[in-house]
């Protein structure tokens, strides 16, 4: 049981390594010159020196690694090149957008993933099965973005009960900021769910025909119970699996739809600073992005022991 | 792993089969190659005829309304919606069909390589799989931009990239599965290396799941592009592009609605067609496979 979490806490810590190291050699060293690329060619050599000297750049790239990942770890993210304040400072009240807009999505997503598709599974080879399968195929075929600026026309445009972008800060009561929130998610979550659905239909049709299912049918149990009871447990093993690989997409569509509805979260300030050329923001926010996509594989990891002790023997 | 090692008992496919069979299940196979075939069509013909220069720009013609000479109208410059829609299509199957080349080009080498060699080789280059998970194909996007700056070019790469593990699971998955067939033990008994092995025998025998893969990555490539586009990180103006279209659109989401409707139906098509072909094929091939509609 030890071995097994020490196992993969040394893989999380060394994925984290690696994707340190990808995002700094991608933005640090590949460019040659961040200061050049952030000003342009044309800039004056005055004010490159001037950026050189600020970032650091006349130490070795092995000295600059070193001093961003321990700055990251103690809190220390730079300095963003355009606004000149910390970038922890921009960062924290955009997670507070970014975090509660993900955590909605995939609980939506969940919600529909779950009622679609174990109600396909109920009614599977009749009309309902086709009808939910239906929905999930456009569900899937529907760019997130698009989706959105569906919902701002049906409910923004012709309804006028949201508004169709913004958002006003969870100062002013939680309410507001909570229904600013709701369209953005419901684009976000549609298609995983759509996604999910599938999953979780063909997990529990798989399941369904599986031996114990019948022995708890014949010891009694009603359809509903051995569904929750046996059914959906075993079910939830392939469905985990999906649900963390898609917190990561996600994550990335949070960057596309806080776009669409100009919600001001970690998406669009990444957007923002590529726009400014601030490779001191996109390095961090990136980063900032793949360690939260890192943690959920870690957390979808160790559930798959809460769930199914029997997987960790043969791992 | 369970779907990789569901995969190992793949059957070889028969396309034949899948084409002449009928049925509910070959229902998604024909719709899905209706609509693919009309999404390349569309994309020929532009690059003979469109009813209008889909760059042309003409202020006073801007946000007219669906007419016989502008069947979907004009956008805000005045250009002709149905004609950049029909140019869009081309941009979207370039990027989508450069970006699953170079996915499943890349993937499908290591996938074959890990399995053939199997031990330290596999794990390493199935670890370094699992790690590209990590970056979704917009934040793999983003640093690309970062460098290179935006364009279609900068698509493709992000989500070329983004396919290369996608293909190196899949094949490594369904290699590991043939490598164990009989037959493979009796060409490796006579002494045939394990490269030939691989060029004779397991790739002719996991090409009917990589075709599906292809079918499935293009779609998500579809999607991909149209997002990267909306951001302004893929095709650049005056290219027309789909993505792009709807990021325009959405300033005169109030005055002209149907700007935002006409891009985003021939996207959605297009993922419809290709998800729909590939699930219809996937059907055809494996007959087992009737939980997975």
């Amino acid at each position: 049981m030890s071995g097994f979490f020490v196992r993969k806490i040394v893989g999380f810590a060394a994925t984290l390594a690696a994707a340190s190291l990808v995002v700094f050699l991608a933005l640090e060293v590949l460019p040659g010159d961040p200061a050049l690329s952030i000003l342009g060619v044309d800039a004056d050599p005055g004010a490159l020196e001037a950026l050189r000297q600020q970032m650091g750049l006349d130490r070795s790239a092995v000295t600059r690694y070193l001093a961003w990942v321990v700055g990251l770890v103690t809190g220390d993210f730079g300095t963003s090149y355009t606004y000149g304040i910390p970038v922890i400072e921009m960062v924290a009240p955009r997670l507070a957008v970014t975090i509660p807009l993900a955590l909605m999505a995939m609980a939506l997503s969940i919600a529909m993933a779950l009622g679609v598709g174990l109600f396909a599974a109920a009614n599977h080879r009749r009309p309902g099965d086709f009808g939910a399968m239906v929905f999930s195929q456009l569900g899937i075929a529907i760019p997130n973005f698009w989706l959105g600026l569906l919902l701002i026309l049906l409910f923004s445009v012709s309804l006028g009960w949201f508004s169709a972008g913004g958002f006003p800060g969870w100062g002013d009561g939680a309410g507001a900021a909570f229904k600013s929130l709701v369209l953005p998610a419901l684009a976000l979550a549609t298609v995983q769910g759509a996604i999910l659905a599938r999953v979780v239909r063909s997990a529990v049709l798989e399941e369904a025909g599986a031996d114990f299912v019948r022995t708890a049918r014949a010891k009694g149990l009603s359809r509903h119970q051995a569904l929750v009871g046996h059914v959906l447990r075993n079910a939830m093993v392939p469905v985990i699996t999906v649900m963390g690989l898609q917190f990561s997409f996600l994550l990335a569509g949070t960057i596309v739809v806080e776009n669409v509805f100009s919600l001001p979260g970690l998406g669009r300030l990444v957007f923002q600073a590529i726009s400014n050329r601030d490779l001191v923001v996109v390095k961090d926010v990136v980063m900032l992005l793949a360690v939260m996509v890192i943690v959920v594989n870690l957390v979808v990891d160790l559930a798959y022991r809460i769930i199914d002790p029997r997987l960790g023997a043969g791992r | 792993m369970t779907a990789t090692s569901d995969l190992g008992s793949f059957k070889p496919a028969r396309f034949n089969a899948a084409l002449s069979s009928s049925g509910p299940r070959s229902m998604s196979l024909m719709v899905g190659a209706v609509l693919t075939g009309l999404v390349i069509l569309a994309a020929l013909i532009s690059f003979v005829w469109t009813p209008h220069d889909p760059q042309h720009i003409d202020i006073a013609l801007r946000l007219l309304g669906p007419s016989p000479d502008n069947w979907l109208g004009t956008d805000h410059f005045g250009r002709d919606v149905a004609s950049m829609i029909l140019v869009g299509a081309r941009t979207t199957l370039a990027v989508g069909a450069g970006a699953v080349a170079m996915g499943a080009s890349a993937g499908i080498v290591l996938g074959l390589v890990a399995s053939a060699k199997g031990g330290w080789t596999e794990e390493f280059i199935m670890r370094l799989a699992d790690f590209s998970f990590a970056f979704p194909a917009i934040l793999s996007a983003i640093m690309i931009t970062a460098i290179l700056g935006p364009g279609p070019w900068t698509a493709i790469l992000a989500i070329g990239i983004f396919n290369v593990p996608v293909f190196a699971r899949i094949a490594r998955g369904s290699a590991n599965g043939i490598w164990a067939r009989e037959y493979v033990r009796a060409a490796q008994a006579i002494g045939k290396n394990r490269a030939r092995i691989t060029m004779d025998h397991i790739l002719p025998n996991i090409s009917g799941i990589l075709m599906v893969q292809a079918t499935v990555s293009f779609a998500i490539a579809i999607l991909a592009e149209a997002a990267l586009s909306y951001l302004g990180l893929g095709t650049q103006p005056p290219d027309p592009s789909w993505g792009r279209m709807l990021f325009e659109a959405q300033t005169f989401v109030f005055q002209a609605p149907r700007l935002a409707i006409f891009p985003g139906v021939a996207i959605a098509l297009a993922v419809l067609g290709m998800n729909l072909l590939g699930d219809g094929l996937r059907d055809a091939m494996d007959p087992r496979g009737t939980a997975n509609l």
